[in-house]
Formats: structure tokens, sequence, C-alpha cells
């Protein structure tokens, strides 16, 4: 009930006008570039685009400074952004096999073909603040080394041929792939979509229900059998060429969880699997969403359901922040007419109780 | 890398395929290109007279990946897209996709696409523009591969305990 909110429209438009003036900050100060955001505070785009569902860094800055660096702000602008555009149709799937890789882990094999390259990455950084960069810190430039074209095979590919680690689940050509944003969840809900609902996942409520599962709620042993990060070509079948065409590159982060055993009388035990992929450099992410698809795989594999991070409507239902954040903030909307319902009833109820308990002391409560 | 560099590597070959795998792989390059690159070489060339078959507009493609990135596709999120078609005045239609916003770079990969098709501009195309982006597209994967490759390390595994 919003009647109260008619004849506010004059109060509403200053106080946009005054957050436009906040959000300029000091007007001595040099107003901030997307290109500075999109360069500088890349992550902070990357998690935008990964949870916005929006491949597009421009944007993604936008709505960054728009929003005033509160991310779950500039996440809910990148999914009003979606609406405005008609959608073409969907790529071909990527190829991860494929990418130019310019980071790969693993912490399951030290030696594996292609080798462990660390790219740009905070792990083995000391976490001091570093007061040089406080401003005019000029960086060196990259070391380099001679590049090799060695293969660089998913660890998942090597341990898959020798039957230690259960296969992925095999495309099934013709049917169709889930999509959430087209049609209303439904539970149980298969892998596509519990993998579509976790890619635009709140990554602090994963983060959360990821390592709520590492410390026994729902344990299922992980190893991270390799993160890789890098750019991948998207390609896509145009209807109008008549063929399969490129788009240019993205960029990835891949998550390849590994963890402890399924098997049955008539299958050998093997290693089963997690998997995370983000858009952008997005690695806690792509971790997290990789413990939480392989706790959520409880009823596939037979596991008995007991934890949060195993139960899928739960998780499904509550890890979309533009709707957590819709539903929480709603709160504070005016709810004067709800509220005079309610403090009408309680009144009664309190004269009531007073009534009963003691007639012959009623004193009224202040009106 | 290997991939993608495969796509531009093409072999230049007779047939139909041939032609789709040149045009794909010219795509490719532009795709990856910034417009006023494009722009700035077409603009040293003669070219004919084209018009616009489809305006320049913008839209979103779902990306999708593969469970345990090779298995049974998933929509991972959407990316936006441009796309254009021109028709040159002998006839030839070319088609332009790219990632992003930029109508105007679709309209230019529209154009290179009708272009190559034809027997009097291909060529010029290739010396003009694709061959230079090419370069440039290759110097970026080589210096992105360096800078990754002096990352590379070996991890030493000291035995715990009495061993």
């Amino acid at each position: 009930m919003y009647v109260a909110v008619k004849g506010g429209e004059r109060a509403i438009d200053n106080a946009h006008r005054l957050l436009a003036h906040e959000r300029r900050g000091d007007r001595e100060v040099p107003e901030i570039s997307l290109a500075q955001i999109s360069g500088q505070l890349s992550l902070g785009v990357d998690r935008v685009m990964t949870e916005g569902s929006l491949y597009d860094r421009e944007l993604a800055a936008l709505a960054i400074k728009q929003a005033r660096g509160d991310l779950i702000e500039a996440i809910f602008l990148a999914r009003a952004f979606r609406a405005t555009l008609p959608r073409f149709g969907a790529t071909e799937p990527v190829d991860t096999g494929a990418m130019q890789v310019r980071r790969r882990i693993s912490a399951t094999f030290k030696d594996i073909p292609g080798g462990q390259i660390l790219g740009p990455t905070f792990d083995y950084t000391h976490r001091l603040l570093d007061p040089q960069l406080a401003g005019g810190f000029v960086p060196e430039q990259p070391a380099t080394s001679d590049a090799s074209d060695a293969a660089m095979p998913r660890v998942t590919d090597i341990l898959g041929r020798d039957g230690l680690i259960e296969p992925s689940p095999p495309a099934d050509t013709g049917a169709p792939v889930g999509d959430l944003t087209r049609e209303p969840l439904n539970f149980p809900a298969d892998r596509d979509l519990r993998l579509q609902n976790l890619a635009r996942a709140d990554e602090g409520f994963l983060l959360a229900l990821g390592y709520s599962s590492q410390r026994g709620y729902g344990r299922n042993h992980p190893f991270a059998g390799e993160i890789r990060l890098g750019e991948v070509e998207v390609e896509f079948m145009a209807e109008d060429a008549g063929f399969t065409v490129p788009l240019g590159p993205i960029t990835l982060t891949e998550c390849q969880m590994v963890n402890q055993f399924k098997g049955s009388a008539t299958e050998a035990p093997c290693f089963t699997r997690g998997y995370g992929l983000a858009f952008g450099h997005s690695e806690r992410k792509t971790m997290s969403m990789a413990l939480v698809d392989r706790s959520l795989r409880a009823r596939e594999l037979g596991e008995e359901v007991l934890a949060p991070a195993q139960d899928e409507e739960f998780v499904m239902s509550h890890s979309d922040n533009v709707q957590a954040t819709g539903f929480v903030e709603h709160l504070k909307l005016p709810h004067y007419v709800d509220f005079q319902s309610e403090l009408g009833l309680l009144r009664k109820l309190r004269q009531e109780f007073s009534e009963a308990v003691e007639p012959s002391q009623i004193k009224e409560a202040a009106e | 890398m290997s991939a993608s560099d495969d796509a531009i590597d093409v072999d230049v070959r007779n047939g139909d395929n041939g032609k789709q795998a040149l045009r794909k792989a010219a795509m490719a390059v532009l795709a990856y290109s910034d417009a006023a690159q494009i722009a700035a070489r077409l603009d040293m060339m003669a070219l004919p007279a084209h018009e616009d078959l489809r305006e320049p507009e913008n839209g979103l493609v779902m990306v999708r990946g593969r469970v345990g990135g090779d298995g049974a596709p998933f929509n991972l999120g959407e990316a936006t897209v441009s796309r254009a078609a021109v028709r040159l005045v002998t006839g030839e239609v070319g088609f332009g996709y790219t990632l992003g916003r930029d109508r105007q770079k679709a309209r230019l990969i529209a154009l290179c696409d009708a272009l190559i098709q034809t027997a009097g501009h291909a060529d010029m195309v290739e010396a003009q523009v694709l061959a230079p982006l090419r370069a440039v597209v290759a110097s970026d994967r080589h210096r992105r591969a360096r800078e990754t490759a002096a990352t590379r390390v070996d991890f030493y595994t000291m035995v715990r305990g009495e061993g």
C-alpha cells in the first residue's frame, strides 16, 4: 500500500538530485572514467558481468559507476538492461579446452602436461597494504619467456583416460537446454538449470555454502583439480549467413573440482566432479560454484541430503542477489496502511489481554 | 591458442567449404579488432557501391558452456552482440557479427565479408585489411603467451614426517 507516497514527487526528485551530487564526490577531484573502472577495478567488473549475467565490460563499468561501487546494485542495473535488447539466439557451447590460457593451476598433480602457470594472481602475495599504490606507482613491465605450443589438456581429461574419474554427462543432442530466464524454476531441477542458477548466483552466498560443505555440512572431500583462466572464442550459428560465425573472444574462469568416490556392485569406484564456470577472472566464484554444484548432486549420487548446500530448492531459491535484495529492501518502502492494520489488531489484543488478566486494574495503554 | 590459430591460418581451398572457412577466418580477425582499425584500412581502398541489407542492430546471445568443460551444454549468461548485413551493387551479401554494442563495427565486418566474396576486391581486402590486422592479433597473442610463460612454475613436493 503506497498511498502515502503520493505527493512526494518533489522530495523524490530532489533526493535523486542529491544522490547524483553525492555520487560525483568532491568536484575538485577528477571524475572516474569507464576505462579506469574497466581497467583498474577489473575484478569488480568481472563480478558484475557474471552475476548480472551480461558479458559487456563497458556496461558493467557504467553500472558500477552509477551504483557508486555497490556491486549488487550494479548487478541489478545490468540485469535490467538485458530486458531492453532482443535475444538473437544461443552460442555454440564454448570449448574451454581450446582456451588461450593465462593462468592454469592444479592442486592435484604438480607435473601436468602444459605445466602449472600462475598468471596474474593474488596467491603468494603477503596481503600487506602497499603504500606505494596510494599514487604515482609505475609497475615494471611483465617478465617474458619463450611460450610453448604444448597442449594444455584439462586435468579431468587426464584422469578420465584411466577411468579414475566419472565422465561428464554427455550431450543429449536435440534435448533443449534449460533456461531459467525463460521458464519458471521447478524442482527437482536438472544440472543444466542448476549450473545456470549457480553461475548467476551471489558469490558470497556460494562462498558460505561451499565453506559449510568443507566444514562438514555435507562433506564431499574436494580437491581443486584444475583452475584455468583465459580467452575462448565464441561462435554463433547465424541463420542468415548459413554457417557458424565467430563473435570474438571472451574471458572465462573454469574450476574443475575433484571429489571423493562413488562406485557400486557393477561400477568400479571413481572420483566424482563439481564444475564452476564464470565470466572474467572469477576464481573464488568458480571454486565456490564447483563445491556447491557437487553438493547439489547428492540426490543423483545417492547421498543423504542433510545439509543446506545439498538442498537444491533451498540453494537455488536463495542464490540470486537481485531477487534477495529486492525482497529484503522492499521492507523500507512505505507500508503505512499494512502497519496501521497490524497496529489496530495489536491494540485490540492488548485490550483483550488486560481485560482477561486483571479486569480491575485496566490501564489503557497510551493512545 | 591452437584452435583460434587454426581458424586464422586456414588453407585457401576451392569449393564452398573452403570459401566458408576463409570467410570465418576473416570474421575472426575482424571481430577481434577495433572498428576504428578496420575503418582506417577500408578508407584506403576504392569500394564498390553497397547498401545495408540489415540495418546494424544490437542484441544479446546466450553464451553456453558445457558441464565439466566437455559434457552437456548449459546456459552461462548473455553477452551483447551487434549484427549487420550489407549488399554490394554487384549482388554479393556479407554478414557481420561481433560481441559488444558497436553497430558500426558489425557493418564494417559485413562489408569486408561481402568484399572477400568478390573476385575484384578479395585480394585487396586480404592485403590491406586482413593481413595487417591478423599480424596485430598474432602479436597480441604472442605477447600474452610470453608474459604468461614467465609465470610457469615448478612445485617441489616435500616429504612429510620421516618419509
